[in-house]
């Protein structure tokens, strides 16, 4: 293995590959901040590219692209509250309201050492024990699966919606069912289409999340301007703040940083599980850490808040390579694409990449670590800068929000059908916000749901239509009781804690 | 007697649910697959039933954090505005092209929200849109169809 590691440093330490490193960071972390161009579309444009290259320098230039477009949705996340991937809508649960508060230079430092660690943590992982961890990631069924979505989705529930926990039930019920129009994906049987050409291939991530965060926060500025609760908000945004952080600061993020690393990792390695879950379920998971006084400000700007969700979808970025390169099984649709990208150059990842070709396999990995470090010393001076976002007058800046959400999906799709529907949603979403109703759980619950569904529909033939699956595996019964304390908690923090009279 | 809106709009969600629901029933699956332990319309069947379960929950139980909002000191009339624009946009960026509709939606836009600094109108306007423009079609090489920008030669 040590002269695999040399091999691979040898590899990506070459100047070439140090430049193709640098080179996908800035180009990711450009095409990350546009609507509607996450890492899948950001490698994807880079395939073209790396067929001129030899097979390890086409990788680590996609591996660069792929954390700078990470951070790139972070950057637009904490922002202008557009996460234009599903792995940056945690970050901007507090990345957002951070901003708001004129910290926007601090929290976007926090993203970066955030993502920095929980990188650097997850490739250290990778380096150790990247072979072993596919079989335990092999041990993961569709009904613990299934448990872990539905766990997921009552999690954001419960934390995300203070106080609102039906609402936030209500708005994961919507989610999966905007999720469910279109084609079903195993027998292509229209469903919810109305015979509507344009609906046969679902409702958009891009449009859903536009609509309900770009879109509809601009227009909650717009509608509550002359709010009077809503004055200082509006001053703040232009103000943009230190990247320093204080000691307290550095102390909450030392102690979130190493769980979220690992629970992310960990995450990333099943297949299909991907940054996303890992995100939602480190929000999660940190909210239950941290003391009472922190816990209120969880969603109004926490530091430990904003730095789980962006630490664990960065370990998780890494732990995605563990099914792709041992096993051959994408764990994420970016990896999917670079699946594609690998069996372009002729290689077939598997078991056998690290004895066949160990200079791709750990040259990858090793060009991973390389990565993070140029994409901090990449971003942090470009800080001040980027977050100078915020500065532009409300004017200018509301009108742009628009354009750019209306951009990313006219993109995607090219008909103006899409862009009435998103304006449709974006209007019931500013509504639905006005009285509480939290968007978060909708969006996740719409990510999750065509995999929700596919792995139902695998437990259920198995155990031949009995929800026996639900009990029948320990790790299974072991999520389905944690949903069902959360849920109890819930229950009883509403009606029995508080009761009404 | 007084309805708060968060139990009207779970009213609203409660009839949605109760249309998806009869949707759900109405899917066409493979005869074969009928009697099938899941089928296409399994899944929306069970959300359906959800979504009547939470909304109808919601009616029914009492509100223990209800959601006060001043009607009063929200702005309408530019948010009405915004939305007719947007759709105007949607409606024209086919015909008159990305270049053309996206610049004038943002002219209007900026004019909308009180804004009158007309250099700046100008410059986040034309010259931002053919800038991003470039980024996208010339850079990323991402196509866009613009049947203005064509007509009078700019593009292939």
């Amino acid at each position: 293995m040590i002269e695999g590691i040399l091999i691979g440093l040898e590899t990506a330490l070459s100047f070439k590959n140090l430049m193709m490193v640098m080179i996908g960071c800035f180009a990711g972390t450009i095409i990350g901040m546009l609507p509607g161009l996450g890492p899948m579309t950001a490698i994807a444009l880079m395939i073209p590219i790396t067929y001129g290259f030899e097979p390890s320098t086409g990788l680590i230039l996609m591996a660069g692209v792929y954390y700078g477009a990470v951070f790139g949705g972070s950057t637009s996340s904490i922002l202008i509250n557009a996460p234009g991937i599903p792995g940056t809508v945690a970050t901007s649960f507090d990345g957002y309201p951070m901003a708001q508060q004129g910290k926007a230079g601090k929290a976007l430092a926090i993203a970066a050492y955030s993502s920095f660690a929980g990188g650097t943590i997850a490739a250290i992982f990778l380096l150790i024990a990247a072979p072993s961890l596919s079989k335990v990631s092999l041990a993961f069924r569709s009904p613990d699966y299934f448990g872990l979505m539905i766990l997921g989705l009552t999690a954001v529930s419960a934390f995300s919606a203070k106080g609102h926990f039906l609402k936030a039930m209500m708005m994961v019920v919507l989610g999966l069912m905007l999720a469910s129009v279109g084609q079903d994906t195993l027998s292509d049987i229209p469903r919810f289409t109305f015979q509507n050409m344009n609906l046969s291939d679902g409702i958009s991530f891009v449009l859903v999340v536009m609509a309900t965060f770009a879109m509809s926060e601009a227009l909650t500025i717009i509608f509550k301007a002359n709010d009077p609760t809503r004055v200082a908000k509006q001053i703040s945004l232009s103000q943009l703040g230190s990247i320093k952080l204080d000691k307290t600061e550095t102390k909450k993020m030392i102690t979130t940083i190493p769980r979220s690393s690992v629970l992310g990792f960990i995450i990333g390695v099943l297949p299909g599980a991907g940054s996303t879950i890992a995100s939602f379920l480190a929000y999660g998971m940190e909210r239950n850490f941290v003391n009472d006084e922190e816990k209120q400000k969880f969603g109004k700007g926490s530091v430990n808040g904003l730095s789980a969700p962006e630490t664990a979808n960065n370990a998780a970025c890494s732990g995605s390579f563990v099914p792709l390169l041992t096993l051959g099984i994408p764990g994420s649709g970016t990896t999917a694409v670079m699946l594609g990208a690998l069996l372009g150059f002729g290689i077939q990842p598997g078991p056998r990449l690290y004895q066949t070709n160990p200079e791709i396999f750990w040259s990858v990995i090793m060009s991973m670590y390389i990565g993070m470090v140029i994409l901090l010393i990449l971003n942090l001076p470009l800080i001040p800068y980027i977050a100078r976002v915020l500065a532009t007058p409300r004017t200018f800046l509301i009108p742009l929000i628009l354009f750019f959400s209306v951009t990313g999906i006219y993109l995607m799709s090219f008909n103006n059908f899409d862009i009435y529907m998103m304006i449709g949603i974006a209007v019931v979403a500013t509504v639905l916000r006005l009285y509480d109703f939290p968007m978060p759980p909708l969006i996740l619950a719409f990510v999750l749901g065509g995999l929700m569904e596919e792995n139902l529909r695998r437990s259920l033939l198995i155990s031949d239509g009995s929800f026996s699956f639900l009990w029948d595996r320990p790790l299974t019964l072991i999520i389905m009781l944690t949903i069902l304390a959360i849920v109890g908690w819930q229950i009883y923090k509403a009606f029995i804690k508080k009761p009404v009279v | 007697m007084n309805i708060s809106p968060s139990k009207i709009i779970s009213l609203l969600f409660f009839v949605f649910s109760g249309f998806y629901l009869y949707y759900a029933f109405q899917i066409q699956v493979f005869t074969f697959d009928e009697d099938a332990a899941f089928n296409a319309k399994t899944f929306p069947i069970y959300l359906g039933y959800a979504g009547l379960f939470f909304s109808g929950l919601y009616i029914v139980l009492p509100e223990t954090k209800p959601s006060n909002v001043d009607l009063t000191v929200l702005d309408y009339k530019k948010t009405i505005t915004l939305v007719i624009l947007m759709i105007l946009y949607g409606l024209t960026i086919l015909r008159a092209g990305y270049f053309l509709s996206t610049s004038i939606f943002l002219v209007l836009s900026y004019i909308a929200l009180g804004e009158r600094k007309w250099i700046w109108i100008f410059l986040l306007s034309f010259p931002f849109v053919a800038v991003f423009m470039y980024l996208l079609h010339g850079l990323l090489n991402i196509y866009l169809r613009d049947p203005f920008l064509k007509y009078i030669g700019i593009m292939g």
